[in-house]
């Protein structure tokens, strides 16, 4: 298991969690390098499918990183990500996939340290999972 | 619309672990607008049944398809050149869907991928409430537009019965009483009266107690 290295996709909102990572850019903190990002207008024009598909394409886990729940410019977006995300989950418990392998994370702009963290905690969980796929 | 609802995953996999090629058709009909079984969640329910073939390491080929309606021939047709080529087929159309593909194709073996749960409309976004029990004589103009077949747990025609509190159904705090929303709706209406009337017991040979329905229509028979 040591020298697995887990396949994450974590969306982002271009809004505060892209204003995050130019931050932790500035403090040069970098990425772990098994994180593909996906940048998104508004984390709530994520679909359900659209949090499906990597784990179909063999990701490990998946995250979706976007504004505190109050701060959303288009109001609700990260609140419609939190509920997808949370139907992903129930989609994985009934295939006995742990839904710890998918989660939602809030972020404000100038998090530049918590949007690194944020990553490394995520690859940690899912490093202690294992693969999910066998094929 | 027909308001329907997702079958457990685990349910639909047992149904299914035995077939390599599996054909799941949507309905643009009324599970489209319940969002239960359109193009979308056909495109989710495959997904999810490719990584559950992944997880098990089995090789899964699941196709997908959505056809305008379920429950008319001339679109049940628009399969004829794919169904062959998978094991099994399952439908998430409301229960007519399974059974017009059934029908239509005898040799494909067909399961259903969702619960039929009843005719209603959405309250909310989100949210659906059944309005109508078919019951083939329709009476809600006697009541104020509101069904009280569909709507009361006892289908109760001549007022309340003593479970009704404050406005809700003593099945659930979650259930109006419609018999509540009736006398409501009269008293605004100053038809209250209309009330006193009595109604006979219904005749229920035009809802499912007289077996299964059928309706011709002559003018529109070929």
């Amino acid at each position: 298991m040591d020298d697995f290295k887990p396949q994450i996709v974590a969306f982002c909102c271009a809004n505060c969690t892209s204003s995050a990572a130019n931050v932790s850019h500035g403090m040069k903190k970098a990425l772990p390098d098994n994180i593909k990002i996906i940048q998104v207008p508004c984390t709530g024009r994520i679909e359900t499918l659209h949090l499906l598909k990597p784990f179909e394409e063999g990701a490990d886990g998946v995250y979706v990183a976007g504004c505190q729940a109050d701060s959303c410019q288009y109001i609700s977006g990260i609140t419609k990500a939190a509920k997808r995300v949370a139907q992903v989950k129930d989609i994985l418990e009934g295939l006995s996939i742990e839904p710890e392998r998918i989660d939602v994370f809030h972020m404000s702009a100038g998090k530049g340290q918590e949007f690194v963290e944020v990553a490394d905690r995520m690859v940690n969980t899912v490093k202690g999972l294992g693969p999910v796929l066998t094929a | 619309m027909i308001v329907a609802e997702s079958k457990p995953i685990k349910e639909l996999l047992e149904m299914v672990k035995d077939f390599k090629k599996i054909l799941v058709v949507g309905c643009k009909g009324c599970v489209t607008v319940c969002n239960v079984g359109g193009a979308k969640e056909v495109a989710i329910l495959a997904s999810t049944i490719r990584i559950s073939g992944k997880k098990e390491g089995l090789d899964v080929v699941v196709g997908e398809h959505t056809l305008e309606r379920q429950c008319d021939p001339e679109y049940i047709n628009e399969l004829k050149d794919v169904v062959g080529d998978y094991d099994a087929v399952i439908s998430i159309a409301c229960g007519v869907g399974p059974q017009f593909l059934s029908e239509r194709y005898p040799a494909s073996k067909v399961f259903p991928g969702v619960n039929t749960k009843f005719m209603g409309g959405a309250v909310e976004h989100g949210v659906w409430s059944e309005r109508c029990a078919g019951c083939g004589t329709c009476v809600v103009h006697n009541f104020g537009g509101l069904c009280p077949i569909a709507r009361c747990s006892k289908s109760l025609l001549n007022g309340p019965c003593g479970g009704s509190s404050n406005g809700k159904c003593e099945i659930s705090k979650d259930v109006d009483c419609v018999w509540d929303l009736i006398v409501t709706k009269m008293m605004e209406q100053d038809r209250l009266g209309e009330l006193i009337e009595f109604q006979a017991p219904k005749s229920w040979t035009t809802a499912r107690d007289g077996g299964p329905r059928k309706m011709i229509r002559e003018e529109l028979v070929k």
